[in-house]
């Protein structure tokens, strides 16, 4: 296959309809894998042995705090994809994963304040952990208000993806934060291949919400581009064919 | 060279700067971004003098003391190396037991015990079911 076909989604009909095509194919899957893991989680998988049923928030906790930070990645790639080449596409990606990416950080820190309660005895500490994935929350937050503040869309495209890419250096921190620094935070549970930390009666349905959610998330997002993609390109020809075929 | 190319060198540029100057940050915040010290770190002498700060041990097994109907509950910490007795006064986490990581934060008092002002149970990053539990620890 010629790597230069990869050009034609850069125009907007063609990413717009590539978006339509795509967005069940994340969704659905997406839907039926969350349902299997949500079932798994809450019903088949045993209880821990210290936190007895408590443990099952890590269903949620680790799935959002994951696809949060790979939702910053993706935007941050968009993002420099965007600069680089130019591409209004890519700028409209970027744009769209941010407040989504916004609201897994948040779920990823409100799940772990409501374990943390219980099991620390605290809502909140500021360690290494908790900070980095705050200051991800902020990043994002910074994005979606720089582009906000920003009249001119080129400019604020710009401007916004320049924040994105300086944000990039959080996202070893966040993961290595509990590897560098003593933290309350515990270290991580399923990136070590050795040594298994989790039985896999308790594992699988941790790995299939993570799959969920990120199949999820790509056809949320895929539906938001294609309305962002619209309204750049509302005084143009292909909108306007694309309107009357609707009617 | 294309302009799309010294866009993305510029980028780099940027990045690499960026990621220098965290670094240096970071190194220099070293000590403030322990959340804890370690016993051994107490014995050695790292811990400030004046203010509250973190210890972080295992409490040890059979260490733990508390009067009935009291909520002044006495433990040791250890981190395998050195140990530190704390007073801690209130109510501890569900996951405080005796084998179990915990941090507390507090001062020394005259006579060398940690009056701790909180206590938080630390979690590992281990997950089982009780009956793998059982079967990994038979002397429990």
């Amino acid at each position: 296959m010629d790597l230069k076909q990869i050009y034609k989604y850069g125009s907007p009909p063609q990413y717009f309809k590539l978006s339509l095509k795509s967005e069940n194919w994340f969704l659905i899957p997406g839907i039926f894998l969350m349902i299997i893991g949500c079932v798994g989680g809450l019903f088949i998988a045993p209880p821990d042995y210290q936190m007895g049923d408590a443990f099952r928030i890590i269903y949620f906790h680790v799935p959002s705090a994951f696809l949060s930070m790979s939702a910053y990645a993706y935007m941050a790639g968009a993002a420099l994809i965007g600069i680089v080449w130019r591409s209004n596409v890519a700028f409209s990606v970027a744009k769209s994963i941010a407040p989504f990416g916004a609201s897994f950080t948040f779920l990823a820190l409100v799940t772990g304040m409501l374990w943390g309660k219980p099991m620390w005895g605290t809502v909140w500490v500021w360690d290494a952990r908790l900070t980095s994935e705050f200051i991800l929350l902020l990043l994002f937050l910074g994005y979606i208000l720089l582009h906000l503040s920003i009249k001119e869309q080129k400019k604020a495209d710009l401007a916004a993806s320049v924040l994105a890419l300086t944000g990039v250096i959080n996202l070893p921190i966040i993961h290595y934060s509990v590897v560098w620094w003593n933290t309350l935070h515990q270290a991580s549970t399923i990136s070590k291949l050795s040594s298994s930390s989790i039985t896999g009666d308790m594992l699988w349905p941790l790995l299939v919400m993570i799959f969920g959610y990120g199949f999820f998330f790509w056809g949320v997002i895929c539906r938001v581009v294609a309305s962002e993609i619209l309204k750049r390109e509302k005084r143009s020809k292909w909108v306007e064919q694309y309107i009357k075929e609707l009617r | 060279m294309l302009p799309r190319h010294r866009r993305f060198l510029g980028i780099c540029c940027v990045l690499i700067i960026v990621g220098l100057a965290s670094f240096l940050i970071l190194k220099s915040f070293q000590d403030n971004l322990l959340y804890y010290l370690t016993p051994s770190d107490v014995i050695a002498g790292k811990a400030p003098e004046d203010r509250e700060f973190r210890i972080g041990g295992l409490v040890v097994v059979g260490s733990f003391y508390r009067e009935e109907g009291s909520l002044t509950s006495q433990f040791t910490l250890t981190d395998g190396a050195a140990t530190v007795n704390v007073n801690y006064r209130g109510i501890l986490p569900d996951l405080f037991r005796e084998g179990q990581g915990i941090i507390v934060r507090g001062l020394f008092n005259k006579s060398r015990v940690f009056i701790a002002s909180e206590v938080l149970a630390k979690h590992d990053e281990n997950y089982m079911p009780p009956e793998i539990h059982a079967l990994s620890t038979p002397t429990e």
